[in-house]
Order: structure tokens, then sequence, then C-alpha cells
């Protein structure tokens, strides 16, 4: 691990970023996974920037100077996409949909990645009565079904529904609370491990606060994980957004469009035959999400030296079973 | 909703790992261990989930307040105590948990413990059938991936996991209803069953709300027919997601165990690959399966609110919303704390059923 950071550290910046990095180290079908995730991660970011100049109407417009949108209209040229009950554009709220994600995504991971590194940093290092408190208090949270707490905490938040802000962060506030156990657990055991590690016994003989052995030795070493759940945890923080808005929990349709709060609304139209006010939400959902984790699994794939293919055996078309020996091939592929 | 990769850890401290004497005596100290700490993690989730459902205030303002004048409000929280200080509600509470009191609910004044075991057989019956789904789509995919590794089919079956995951609940319901209901006509669109076939088992003495049994106690055959049609949609939406996540499961072990020295001998005996992969690679790759299922359940009790939702499947999770909407959070309360605890007591059951296979899991 050490070594490899040296020889890291004399690579240009660019080569050394997570995605490009990992871009370059991948071959077949694992490379083929990367691109189509960051492709369709990509998308959805730029169409989250672009969203306004995009979307043909406005996410709350229910009329034009033609006069008011036609409600339930099936797909056609005024509007692409159909309008829904409310006589909402569905494309329109598709496209301003991607916003509302990404601004969930963004808060609620920023938040998590603050407390549960920081706890996990404090909890592993110092140990005691404070680590185990934790522990236990994580435990807790994690056995717990997500959406469950997320929906106590979004009622305690927002108690219920709100304004465009107050709904984003309420959301936000509920995923966070059920993320920051699992940066908290990653974060220990790997505080815990390096504890032992001889480099951090020098600094402390050399007396160095303990402060500067988390900030500086400890907290760089523990962190090579964050970017895989970062992704991860992204798509997970969609699914909960989009669970939430489903039960009625978002955010109301006049402040921002939400993809899981149109689709509850769709699920009256199914038995009539409507299929397009459902099925481009979901659409979306699906696309981001399998975008993200696409992005999230390869990631985790080629960090480990043992999964990843190697160049020159041409990645997929190696037969493993030859090879047993080797820890290239025998190891396994893609938990 | 859990990652679908399991970031490795260390878990020192908690269960004391120094029980090597003897494997019969460390499984009886394991149970034991492990019994007891269910009750800080039940402890926990009832203290966080109470504190936070005061923040908001009392329940009955929440529930009714702009309905009633506020001299028979006043009262009204006077006499359901909600007017004391907030720890001696809280200690009062716990004392009501042990005796097994969850509340009563206030919109229509039943016991909380009422509404679980009238709502939660039905809960019970979904999650069943998506597990039968679960197990019947994940393993054998697993299997064939395992076996066909990094080749066209192991790449689809692979990109179908991935699916699984990232089509929430709702949205696959949503398609199954829009595809086999409305324009197959297979499938009923919601609901357990028709209203005829509820009047059928209605008529047995003692219904166990598990319309499988009730169907099939009551000898009707178009109700049991009916039962089933019922059951199929919300199974395999619900099932799916969970299968995504056997099939990767499988596949990693199997891979996993067809690497291991005894296989690879059974191969230069000239086993074939077939016999290979479902007798000698699957078993030891059905262990963390087992461990996983545990984790599984409080996914799936996640899932199982949305999917209810969706097909109105008139169980815990539906009942559990039709309270949030009406705000009456006592009864959300009691049925998140039941939750809890059942989330809580299955986990320690599959921990016991992971050591009594594998005896490496005691320490």
């Amino acid at each position: 691990m050490s070594s490899e950071a040296v020889i890291r550290t004399k690579q240009p910046l660019s080569s050394r970023l997570p995605v490009v990095s990992h871009l370059k180290k991948s071959v077949g079908l694992q490379r083929g996974m990367l691109v189509v995730g960051v492709v369709l991660s990509g998308l959805f970011l730029l169409t989250s920037i672009f969203a306004p100049l995009l979307a043909p109407y406005g996410y709350s417009q229910l009329s034009d100077a033609s006069g008011s949108f036609p409600t339930q209209q099936a797909p056609g040229a005024q509007h692409l996409l159909g309008t829904t009950v409310g006589g909402y554009d569905v494309l329109s709220r598709v496209l301003w949909g991607s916003q509302t994600a990404v601004t969930v995504i963004v808060v609620s991971v920023t938040m998590s990645l603050f407390l549960g590194v920081a706890l996990g940093l404090l909890s592993g290092y110092f140990g005691g009565w404070l680590d185990r408190i934790l522990v236990v208090v994580a435990d807790a949270i994690y056995a717990f079904p997500t959406l469950l707490l997320a929906i106590v905490i979004s009622i305690v938040i927002s108690k219920g529904q709100s304004s465009f802000w107050g709904g984003i962060f309420s959301c936000a506030f509920s995923i966070t609370v059920v993320f920051v156990p699992q940066y908290f657990r990653v974060i220990r055991a790997e505080t815990i491990r390096l504890k032992a590690e001889p480099f951090v016994e020098s600094a402390k003989v050399l007396g160095a606060s303990s402060m500067r052995i988390i900030g500086r030795h400890i907290f760089k070493n523990a962190t090579r994980t964050l970017p895989l759940m970062f992704t991860l945890n992204a798509s997970e923080a969609i699914l909960t957004l989009a669970g939430l808005g489903f039960l009625g929990f978002g955010i109301e349709p006049t402040s921002a469009a939400e993809w899981g709060f149109d689709l509850n609304k769709a699920l009256a139209d199914t038995s009539s035959g409507i299929w397009w006010t459902g099925l481009f939400p979901g659409i979306a959902i699906v696309l981001t999400v399998l975008g993200l984790t696409l992005v999230g699994e390869s990631i985790n794939d080629l960090n480990d030296p043992r999964i990843r293919g190697r160049k020159r055996a041409g990645g997929t078309t190696k037969s493993p079973r030859r090879a047993s020996g080797t820890p290239t091939t025998t190891a396994e592929a893609g938990k | 909703m859990t990652t679908l990769i399991e970031v490795p850890e260390a878990e020192p401290g908690l269960v004391a790992p120094k029980s090597k004497s003897k494997s019969g005596g460390g499984l009886g100290k394991y149970i034991v261990i492990r019994f007891f700490l269910i009750i800080p993690t039940v402890f926990i989730l009832v203290t966080l989930v109470f504190f936070l459902m005061r923040v908001i205030g009392d329940p009955i303002t929440a529930a009714q307040g702009g309905r009633l004048p506020p001299d028979v409000l006043a009262q009204r929280i006077h006499d359901a105590g909600y007017d004391r200080p907030v720890l001696v509600q809280y200690f009062e509470y716990l004392g009501q948990l042990i005796t097994g009191n969850f509340g009563t609910t206030i919109t229509d004044r039943r016991p909380v413990v009422e509404v679980l075991t009238t709502f939660g057989a039905a809960t019970l019956e979904l999650s069943i059938n998506a597990l039968i789904v679960a197990l019947a789509v994940g393993i054998p995919c697993g299997l064939i991936a395992a076996q066909h590794r990094d080749k066209v089919s192991d790449a689809l079956l692979r990109f179908f996991a991935i699916l699984c995951y990232a089509t929430p609940v709702f949205f696959s319901g949503l398609l199954l209803k829009l595809t086999f209901s409305v324009w197959l006509g297979w499938f009923p669109v919601a609901g357990r069953s028709s209203t005829r076939t509820e009047l059928t088992m209605g008529s047995l003495s003692a219904p166990s709300g598990i319309y499988w049994l009730d169907a099939l106690r009551s000898g009707n055959m178009t109700a049991l027919g009916d039962v089933a049609a019922h059951a199929v949609l919300p199974a395999v939406a619900l099932g799916l997601l969970t299968a995504g996540v056997f099939l990767r499961l499988v596949r990693t072990n199997v891979i996993g165990t067809l690497g291991k020295d005894y296989v690879e001998a059974g191969r230069s005996r000239g086993v074939s690959e077939f016999r290979l992969v479902t007798k000698h690679a699957y078993k030891p790759a059905l262990i963390p399966i087992i461990t996983v299922m545990g984790l599984q359940i409080a996914l799936m009790l996640g899932g199982a609110i949305l999917t209810e939702t969706t097909f109105e499947w008139k169980g815990l999770g539906y009942q559990l919303v039709q309270y949030l909407n009406a705000r009456d959070f006592v009864a959300v309360q009691g049925i998140v704390v039941l939750l809890a605890i059942i989330v809580a007591v299955t986990n320690f059951i599959v921990d016991i059923i992971a050591a009594l296979i594998d005896p490496r899991v005691r320490y």
C-alpha cells in the first residue's frame, strides 16, 4: 500500500484522479462497464445542469401562450412524452427531476461523508467507551430498514411535505442518517488497522499530536475506499429519495420535479392503460442508478488487483480454470 | 436498500472472541451472547424513534390539531399525559413496551399489537412469496453465471443483477401491472384477492390471515387460484429486487469454491463441469447466502412497504402509509418499534442458523 502510494505521486495528476486512473487500468468487459457507467452518469449530470435549457416547459408549468395543457394526453408533437393527470408536461418534469436528484445526492453524501469520516476516525483511533457506544448505535441503525428510518426523519424535519429547499434538506438529512453508520464502520475499521502500522508508531515516538496523526497519517490512508462508497451511496440516495417521494414524503410538485412523486401519481393511471406518465420517470431513475452503480462496481473491481484483468491477458477471453495458481485469475471477479 | 458491495471490515470488540475451548459450549455461549445483543439494538432504536417523534410535538396535536377547539385539545392532551415532562413519558413508554403494550392508535383507537396481528400475516405472506421468487431466480442464475464465467451469458446475467438493483420496486411493479394486468389481462391489477374469495374465506372459523392457508383450508379451488393470481405480480416485483443480490452472491462464492483444490482434484479425476458446480462447489457457497438473507429481511421490509402501496396489498406497510398520511404518529411509532424488534430477532435467528451450519462463525 505505502510503496504503491509513493509511485503514484510521481504520475501526473490527470492519471491519478479516481475514474481516469481506473479507466486506464481496465480492459475488455470491465472497461465496457466502466465506460457505459461514466457515460450514463455524465449524461445525468449534464441534464441536471442544462435542465432549464433542455426542458420545453417549466416543471410546474400548466399552460403556455396557446392555453392550458391538456391532461393525460398521449405523447405527441406538442408534448413529446405526453402530459400527466395534473396537466404537467412529462418530458419537462423528467428533465427537471435530474436537478432535484443531483442536489439531494450532493447535499446528503457530503453531509454523511463529513460526519461518518470524522466519527469513524475519532472512534477508531481513541477507542474506549465512546467507541463502544458509537459502534452499538451504528449497528442498530444499520440493521434497521433504510426506508422506515428515512420516513421517520422526514416526518420530523418537514412534517411531511415542504418547499424546494425544505424538501431537499429533509430528504438529504434522512439519507444522511442512514448513510453515516456505513461510512463510520468502514473508516473505523480502517483506522483500527492503520493504528497498528509502524508509521503511526514512529509518528507517536516523534511526539506528533493525536490530531496530527489522525489528520495526516491515518486520514489519507483510510479514505481510499471513499470514491467507491460515494458512487454506491449516490445510487442509494436516488432510490431512497424516489421511495420517499413515492410514499408522498417528498417535495411538492409545485416546488420541484421529483421522479418518485411522479411515479406515485402515475400509479392510478396504469389501470386505464396510460403508460407514459410512469414509464419515463421510472426509466430516468433506472438509468441514473444503473450508471452510478456501474461506475462503483467497476471501481471496486479495479481497486482489487486480484480481480483486475491484466492487459496482456485480454481479460475476457482468458480461461480462468487453467491458471488457478496465478493471483490474477483465481480470485473472484465482481462481488 | 443496502449496498451491493460489502466493504471489508474488521469488527473487534462486542462479541468476546475468546471461547475456543470446546465446540459444544462455544455454540451455547455464542447463542447467549448473541441473544443479549438484541436488547441494546432494540433499546437504541426505541429511544431514537421515541425522541425523534417527540421533537415534532405531541401526537394528539399532530393528528387532530386543526379539527378540535383549543380547550378540548388541551383536555385530551392532559388526559393522555402528553403534557408531562418528556423523560417521564419516555420511561413510562419503556415500561409499557416491556409489558407488550405498544400503544393505541389515535385515528381508529386500536391497540398497535392488534394492528400487527391483523396485517402482519399479509406482509409475511408477501415476504415469503418474494423470497421464493428470489431464490428460484437468483440461485440457478448465479450457478449458470459462475459456470460460464466471463462469457456472454455471464455478462448478461451480471447486467441483469445490476438492473434488478437499479429498478425501484414500485417502478417494476408499475411495469408488471401495465404489461400483465392491463394489456395482457393475465393477472388482477391490485389487492390480495377478489371479494368473492374473501367471503369464502371469511366463513372459516379461525382464519390465519395467510390467504394461501385459508384458501387451502376452505377447499375451494377457484379461491386458491384467485389468491395465487393475486400473489404473482407483487411477489415477482419484490422478489426480483432480492434475486439480483442472490445471483451475485452465488456467482461470487461458486467461482471462489471452483478454484479450490478439492474441486481441482475432482476435475482431474474426470468429474464433469456440471457435476462439479452442482455437487461440489454449490454447498459451501450457500453459507454466505444464509448470512446475507438476514440483512435482506430488513431490505425486504422496506421493499414491502413500497410493494404493498403499489399493489394495494393490505399489509403492515400499506397500513403504515395510511397512518402516516393520517398523521397518527402513535400508530407509526408502534409499528416502527415492532418492526425494529422483528428485524433484530430475525437477524438473531439467521446468525444462529449460520453458526449451526458453519462452525467457524462461532469464534
